[in-house]
């Protein structure tokens, strides 16, 4: 053995025998080192610091050669705590909370736990047409966001660097919309229990319609290097293998059960929000592999152009309809407005309540600090998220705080599957499967 | 909606003590498809009686209440013959006032066949938090019950690896449960302290 002692890449003898640490640079050193020993099994950590693990992910491997024999996933890295500290919170609260648990997802979060919430408060059907028509926009804007980072660091893990330059630029203009219409690029609490945060900005429809021009234009960028390119074809044809038996018992929804070719979607099979009237398709593969999953992906891109076009007509029908559910001990008090020192509460509002009404003052008091009542029960409530099914159970207790919400995280379910995908495949092929499921890791921890 | 119950107490503290009610059992007719899946569950599994403690039909969703010594064999018939393939997950809730069932495990069932969902929940007594596991039947049960498991310290029986996922593997404790504090210090803020959010006080 070499005797050399570089703090940041040395070996050690333990009780499971000799550890190797590996930073970079010394790959040759390294692999005289290992070749001196007789043991022909090899155990790698892969990450959680590593760029192509899709974020705070650890792949523990067990390799035979450069076959991998065994993967197990350590996950836990970005676990925050969300669903206890959400039990301490009341429940509009509750949304600033479930949007920062898979963030680039936000609106899906955000929507899972409304319509639980609401669910549960018996309004439902009280929801205004315009705010689910909002909703139904800003997810579907999400949704390409989504995808975009999807296949943008999908390929980037896999070594094509143009698409993820492509796929960011489009993802731009998403998070352009979301900032335009929140005020906010991520995390944006906009869709409240009752409706959504404030009706969109003047002009926004037609912002938008013009961005889903361009954006169809671009996206063929992406579809022009990537699909049939033949590098891209070896690296995800008949990689990351899992067929539609091994996808339902291991409760495995979204792309990644779609590219076995059962058309499963949420928005088709059980919809909310009013999907049942809007028109579109649901994208299928049969081909179970990485890169049926990213044909999916890119397919899907246009049904949630066509919606986002719906649901601006729809919008842009209902001018003037509220967003907010009309009772008045649910809907916040509040409106925000644009000032001059940038978005704040409106000055009417203030106006109202500290100059002319003493009780719209006790009433906006009394629901921001205290917050509303949710009836006993539990719910669970899914949507359809660009990663599967993402349910929200909520029990409460009859008080103005969640008792319990716990999120049925898709990604945190369909990571289960890597072992499945990998186990007897390259290392390299790893990294195509893992970017395939798109798992995001603060929805894995919460 | 506001209001107070109970205390009369107006300033809005209340403690932090929470208690939550329970939804009894539901009559026949259930409405919708729950009378089928009842029915259906009848005729494949002739122990119904005993192993469904309860039926609860809350806000259009139908929940089955089911002993935990019964909970494989259901499970089994849920998926085979009644053709819920997809088990999508499990999740804990701690009831500490509700004694000899403090720990509830809340499984919500999909059927893609048929295009239904039910719920199963299993409760257990927290000096004996053992639920025979599921992951015989739904695979991708393995991950949920672990964090179930770390969560709530429910033990799973039969799990091929029951160990803590989310949590550091030394962790002491289980932090969803309701005695298990948030943690949190105060915050001094221009001379004011500001309590930690389980500190401070709160409405009921």
């Amino acid at each position: 053995m070499t005797t050399f002692t570089d703090p940041y890449s040395s070996s050690r003898e333990t009780t499971e025998g000799t550890v190797f640490s590996v930073t970079g640079g010394d790959w040759n050193e390294l692999v005289t080192e290992i070749g001196a020993t007789k043991e022909e099994r090899i155990v790698v950590n892969m990450g959680p610091q590593h760029p192509s693990t899709h974020g705070v992910l650890r792949l523990v491997l067990e390799l035979e050669g450069e076959t991998v024999t065994e993967v197990r996933c350590g996950i836990g890295y970005l676990h925050t705590g969300i669903e206890k500290n959400i039990e301490y919170r009341n429940w509009t609260q509750g949304v600033t909370f479930v949007t920062r648990m898979d963030y680039l997802s936000p609106l899906f979060n955000e929507s899972a736990y409304c319509l639980a919430t609401e669910k549960l408060l018996g309004i439902t059907n009280d929801i205004p047409e315009r705010a689910s028509a909002i909703r139904v926009l800003m997810m579907e804007l999400n949704r390409i966001s989504s995808h975009m980072v999807a296949l943008g660091t999908g390929a980037l893990e896999l070594g094509a660097i143009t698409p993820m330059f492509f796929a960011f630029r489009e993802r731009e203009r998403v998070l352009d919309i979301f900032e335009m219409i929140s005020g906010l690029r991520m995390n944006m609490a906009y869709i409240r229990p009752g409706g959504v945060q404030q009706d969109l900005p003047e002009g926004a429809t037609q912002k938008i319609r013009e961005t889903v021009k361009e954006m169809r234009k671009a996206f063929k960028d992406n579809a022009t290097l990537l699909i049939g390119n033949s590098i891209w074809m070896k690296r995800t044809v008949g990689i990351g293998y899992l067929d539609l038996a091994g996808c339902t018992t291991l409760g495995i929804t979204g792309p990644v059960l779609r590219s076995t070719g059962l058309p499963w979607d949420l928005r088709k099979t059980q919809p909310y929000c009013g999907y049942e009237t809007y028109d579109f398709d649901v994208v299928t593969t049969d081909t179970c592999d990485v890169y049926g999953r990213f044909l999916i992906r890119m397919n899907e891109l246009e049904q949630s152009l066509r919606i986002i076009e719906q649901a601006c007509e729809k919008i842009d029908k209902l001018a003037g309809a509220p967003v907010m559910v009309a009772d008045k001990k649910i809907a916040w008090p509040a409106q925000l407005a644009m000032g001059g020192d940038g978005l704040g509460n409106s000055l009417d509002h203030i106006r109202e309540i500290m100059g002319t009404s003493m009780e719209s003052l006790i009433h906006h008091f009394k629901l921001v600090t205290e917050g509303f009542r949710v009836p006993a029960g539990q719910v669970y409530a899914a949507v359809e998220s660009p990663r599967g099914e993402l349910g929200a159970h909520i029990v409460s207790d009859g008080g103005t705080r969640p008792y319990r919400m716990h999120f049925r995280e898709p990604s945190f379910n369909n990571l289960q599957s890597t072992s499945a995908m990998c186990e007897g495949s390259m290392v390299a092929d790893i990294i195509g499967a893992v970017a395939s499921i798109d798992p995001v890791m603060g929805g894995v921890d919460r | 909606m506001f209001g107070t119950d109970g205390t009369g107490d107006t300033s809005g503290y209340g403690g932090l003590v929470r208690n939550a009610a329970t939804t009894g059992s539901s009559e026949r007719p259930y409405g919708s498809y729950f009378d089928d899946v009842a029915d259906d569950l009848e005729r494949a599994y002739p122990d119904f009686s005993d192993a469904i403690e309860g039926v609860v039909v809350d806000r259009g969703e139908l929940t089955l209440h089911v002993k935990r010594e019964k909970l494989i064999e259901v499970s089994k018939i849920l998926r085979d013959s009644l053709k819920f393939e997809m088990c999508m997950g499990v999740s804990g809730v701690h009831y500490p006032e509700q004694s000899g069932r403090e720990l509830h495990a809340v499984y919500p069932l999909l059927s893609i066949t048929n295009n239904r969902r039910i719920r199963l929940e299993v409760s257990v007594p927290d000096s004996d938090a053992h639920i025979p596991s599921v992951v015989e039947v739904w695979a991708g049960n393995n991950w949920h019950e672990r964090e179930t498991f770390d969560m709530f310290g429910i033990i799973f029986d039969g799990h091929p690896g029951l160990t803590r996922i989310l949590m550091p593997d030394d962790w002491q404790g289980h932090p969803q449960r309701k005695d298990y504090a948030l943690g949190g210090i105060p915050v001094e803020y221009k001379g004011a302290t500001i309590p930690a959010p389980d500190e401070r006080r709160s409405y009921r």
